[in-house]
């Protein structure tokens, strides 16, 4: 772990920059940010050692794919205490068009994020795959308009 | 459209954005020469539309992770324009949404600890505009975080 004042404002533009395009060769952050490439290279090192780096995200076009619906799921468990978390989380898991899945506390126990093709094939995988898990309770659907990441606090 | 080898390239790229493409290539069943072809393609079409690195805030100190279901008031007019707006300027929201449902945004807001989520909750979300209801969800842990779609 990094303690926020151990990180200055060359590392806050490193991470920026690599949140906006992480495809980009370590020369380039370098020239982008005015630093040198070794000097860079050992910031993107000591931020990786540190576990700031969580992976690199895809942004696909679902829409061109074929998948026009995107939903998310508030899950309530209906027997809790009786359900084992972990089964209810591999079923869910398992699931292909389940494309994300939260354990959350508050009104819902998880959320979840469903793609389908269009409303018809949501309801299929609402009724036939979800629903039919064991210990699902409430469930709530509402439907994605529009999505947009932020950079965070960084600098 | 697609085709077999795309599918294939895609779904493996998912599942590891960072692989260099003779590694790609090997999984997709394909040569690294293709692959980047492919990809390049998929690109210039669109369909792959950027490539981002992903950052684990609570290495960097943020421990608190919400989802703040808001609803609006909707009688107000540019209810979600001005909200969208005025939320976007919260550093600490990392992620937001809009939906159709009985959810009309969703927020994801991250903080250091409870005092700071305290904080950030009554200077900076409870004074954005046309908020009819608040509900929070506290992030407990993420089940299934890398996405692949069923192509």
């Amino acid at each position: 772990m990094i303690a926020p004042a151990e990180l200055d404002a060359q590392d806050c533009a490193i991470l920026a920059v690599l949140q906006e395009d992480a495809r980009l060769s370590t020369g380039a952050i370098a020239r982008r940010i005015g630093l040198s490439q070794p000097a860079t290279w050992r910031r993107i090192r000591r931020l990786a050692e540190a576990g700031v780096l969580a992976g690199q995200r895809l942004d696909l076009d679902l829409e061109a794919l074929g998948f026009t619906v995107t939903v998310f799921l508030g899950i309530k468990l209906a027997t809790r205490g009786r359900v084992s978390l972990e089964d209810f989380e591999r079923a869910i898991s398992a699931i292909p068009e389940v494309q994300g899945v939260q354990h959350v506390l508050g009104l819902y126990d998880y959320r979840v994020r469903v793609v389908a093709r269009d409303l018809a094939d949501f309801e299929r995988i609402l009724r036939r795959r979800i629903m039919t898990l064991p210990g699902v309770g409430d469930v709530e659907a509402n439907v994605l308009l529009s999505e947009e990441r932020l950079p965070g606090p960084l600098g | 459209m697609l085709d077999d080898t795309d599918r294939r390239i895609l779904r493996q790229l998912q599942a590891g954005p960072g692989l260099a493409a003779s590694a790609l290539a090997e999984r997709a069943g394909t040569t690294a020469a293709t692959c980047i072809r492919r990809i390049e393609r998929l690109r210039a079409r669109g369909i792959i539309r950027g490539q981002h690195m992903r950052i684990c805030w609570p290495a960097l100190g943020y421990a608190v992770e919400v989802s703040l279901r808001i609803t609006l008031d909707k009688t107000a007019r540019n209810a979600f324009d001005d909200f969208l707006a005025e939320a976007r300027r919260v550093p600490e929201v990392i992620e937001m949404q809009t939906f159709l449902g009985r959810v009309d945004v969703r927020l994801s807001l991250i903080a250091r600890d409870m005092t700071h989520y305290q904080h950030i909750y009554r200077h900076r979300i409870l004074t954005l505009p046309h908020i009819n209801d608040i509900e929070a969800l506290m992030h407990l842990s993420s089940v299934k975080t890398d996405p692949v779609l069923p192509l």
